[in-house]
């Protein structure tokens, strides 16, 4: 009897598959946001669907204000797995900035070593933190609230010292043609929407000209990435080690996986995640401030934790992120076309979160004690 | 026989605290060697020493008859001494198959195009586990789906795919029921008879005499002397594990003390 019920016989076999492939379904970390992606977009359907939030222009709107988030979201959510935070993201932004800003404009270097090197420091610094949270063994909340308020200060400071202001303008104009500036603020697909413009199936300004370019280089880059740590951390041995990290640090350190390694690597990876991010404003608007950046750490772990991943760590996706990410996006912008209290949109937020945190404990739950 | 691995009069100090003193001890392949101690008793520091955590301050580490350095886990894992922790050997939001591969993924492909090979490591999961009795659904369930026992067994199983030659079980059977203790107990058994040599921790005497071929007695850092089966009984063990106090003077103790308390009632 038990033998048959558990080998499965004729179409007994058949129905536990089905049955296991719908729990492996809930089981996923981004269900959560997957079903709450779809529910927002109905119900802004219902509320905005005639106010041009569903036009071409509307959703592009979206999507580069989701991508901003999501840039961060991406890394955040892999350092999370891991079971770190990094609140120095916002800051590193504005770093970030004004290191491009100073190396173009101030001291002439062409644009995109300018962008390199905010990269390459960046990343150092972004190393030091994980490095500093691993040898210490100091919370990383710690560690990096520290390197928050010394980056912010730091970048106010340099640059009040030695431009006068703590604003660099001009910095695509100092090398206007830099393949930089459509690498990280251009948009793709040109032709295509001039040709829809042209046939009248988007939105054209009098010159017939369409008053949505293309897609924006953000946009794309938030795609490229969400796929590229999504193959990371499924299908890679650095992947693996990821979620055993943040799962259980010490099993992990006694079957050899480099624990401090993983987390330096990643730390690099959020710090640089900042970079493209301040990369990709300035190109946009051509100049940097020092105050860029300033919350974004909050706004990428809020993604993070909509997407699915577990504050504690071991838990989570890059798909998830990509949809929280979405969701903070399609919100902050949907509010604005249902014409209500734009003000309410963080209301909106921390009640989206505290739901995410209680599902994604429940679906822990049944993750781990379901037999 | 040639033991497996072997300390020569090994002392181990942190500072100055003498945690392990003038210690011999050794395992042979294809037996099962316990070593039994109190708590504080200097078990765990002989784990990690033998695992490669801790280095020896005195004495010598010897692998089949070689003097040889650990300089660390890994190292010691290269050379098929593996290591099973109580709790800590599973990462239990992790699915079986990856908690099985972790951290020697099974990979296909080359350079960018490498990756785990999901397909066919669960196949090596299923006739892993098959092959001790243990039955799973799904292996991309997760760790925390299994049972302590299992869970032991799974850890066991890996150390054993990858190539151990010397088991050592920490507290194996200590948090499990007494049907769960005896799943392990029994694969524990099973090794031996593949030529393993296991070193088994415990101090629960029972599950100790249902396997074991030969015994340590650790106190206060110091061997008490290595016995084989047969040679002592549970109540000398328990005597030397006490520290020379019997369990009957405790319990004596005890009944005289709730005597007194009753009549001054």
């Amino acid at each position: 009897m038990s033998a048959n019920l558990r080998k499965g016989v004729g179409s007994d076999a058949a129905r536990l598959q089905r049955s296991s492939r719908l729990s492996r379904l809930l089981k996923r970390p981004e269900f959560g946001a997957l079903s709450g992606a779809i529910l927002i977009y109905v119900i802004f359907y219902l509320l905005a669907g005639s106010s041009g939030m569903f036009t071409v222009q509307g959703l592009i709107e979206v999507l580069q204000v989701s991508a901003e988030i999501g840039i961060l979201a991406t890394a955040a959510s892999m350092l999370m797995i891991a079971g770190e935070f990094d609140l120095s993201i916002g800051s590193m932004i504005g770093f970030a900035g004004v290191i491009v800003g100073l190396a173009s404009v101030v001291y002439h270097l062409p644009l995109y070593l300018a962008v390199l090197l905010s990269f390459v420091i960046c990343a150092a610094i972004g190393a030091l933190n994980g490095w500093l949270t691993a040898k210490t063994g100091l919370p990383s909340f710690i560690v990096t609230l520290a390197s928050m308020l010394i980056l912010r200060g730091e970048a106010i400071s340099e640059t009040r010292a030695i431009n006068g202001y703590t604003q660099i303008s001009g910095i695509t104009a100092s090398d206007p043609n830099s393949l930089a500036i459509p690498l990280f603020g251009g948009n793709a697909g040109q032709g295509l929407f001039s040709w829809m413009a042209h046939r009248h199936w988007i939105e054209s300004n009098p010159l017939g000209q369409p008053i949505i370019a293309g897609i924006p280089a953000s946009v794309l880059w938030w795609i490229v990435l969400t796929l590229l740590a999504t193959w990371v951390l499924l299908r890679t041995r650095f992947g693996n080690w990821i979620y055993a990290v943040g799962g259980e640090e010490t099993s992990a350190r006694n079957v050899g996986v480099p624990v401090d390694r993983v987390k330096i690597i990643l730390f690099m990876v959020t710090a640089l995640s900042a970079a493209l991010f301040a990369a990709i404003q300035i190109m946009q608007v051509g100049s940097a401030d020092t105050l860029r950046g300033t919350q974004k750490e909050f706004d990428a772990i809020i993604a993070a934790v909509i997407g699915g991943t577990l504050l504690t760590g071991g838990y989570g996706s890059a798909i998830g992120a990509f949809l929280g990410a979405l969701i903070y996006g399609t919100v902050q912008m949907g509010i604005i076309y249902t014409r209500s209290d734009a003000d309410r949109f963080k209301v909106f937020l921390g009640l989206m979160v505290l739901l995410a945190v209680l599902f994604n404990n429940f679906i822990r739950r049944r993750a781990t004690l379901s037999r | 026989m040639q033991p497996i691995i072997e300390l020569r009069n090994v002392s181990k100090s942190f500072g100055s605290v003498l945690a392990l003193r003038d210690l011999n001890f050794d395992v042979l392949p294809g037996e099962v060697h316990c070593l039994l101690g109190d708590n504080g008793a200097g078990k765990s520091t002989l784990i990690k020493v033998l695992a490669g955590v801790h280095a020896v301050s005195k004495g010598e580490y010897r692998i089949d008859g070689v003097p040889t350095i650990i300089s660390s886990p890994r190292s010691a894992l290269d050379r098929g001494i593996a290591t099973v922790y109580q709790d800590l050997a599973m990462v239990p939001l992790l699915s079986i198959t990856r908690n099985f591969f972790l951290g020697r993924e099974l990979m296909r492909g080359r350079g960018v195009f490498s990756r785990f090979d999901v397909a066919r490591a669960d196949q090596i999961v299923i006739g892993e586990l098959a092959g001790i009795g243990i039955d799973i659904r799904d292996p991309s369930q997760t760790v925390g789906t299994l049972s302590g026992g299992e869970r032991q067994c799974l850890a066991i199983a890996r150390a054993v795919y990858f190539g151990a030659r010397v088991l050592i079980l920490d507290e194996p059977t200590s948090a499990l029921g007494v049907h769960q203790a005896s799943i392990v107990l029994k694969y524990v058994a099973q090794a031996r008879k593949r030529g393993l040599g296991v070193i088994f921790i415990s101090h629960n005497i029972h599950h100790a005499f249902a396997v074991a071929d030969r015994f340590t007695l650790l106190n206060r850092g110091a061997s008490q002397g290595t016995y084989k089966r047969g040679e002592i009984e549970r109540d000398q063990v328990l005597h030397v594990m006490a520290g020379g106090e019997a369990l009957e003077n405790i319990a004596v103790e005890i009944e005289a003390q709730s005597h007194r308390s009753k009549e001054t009632q």
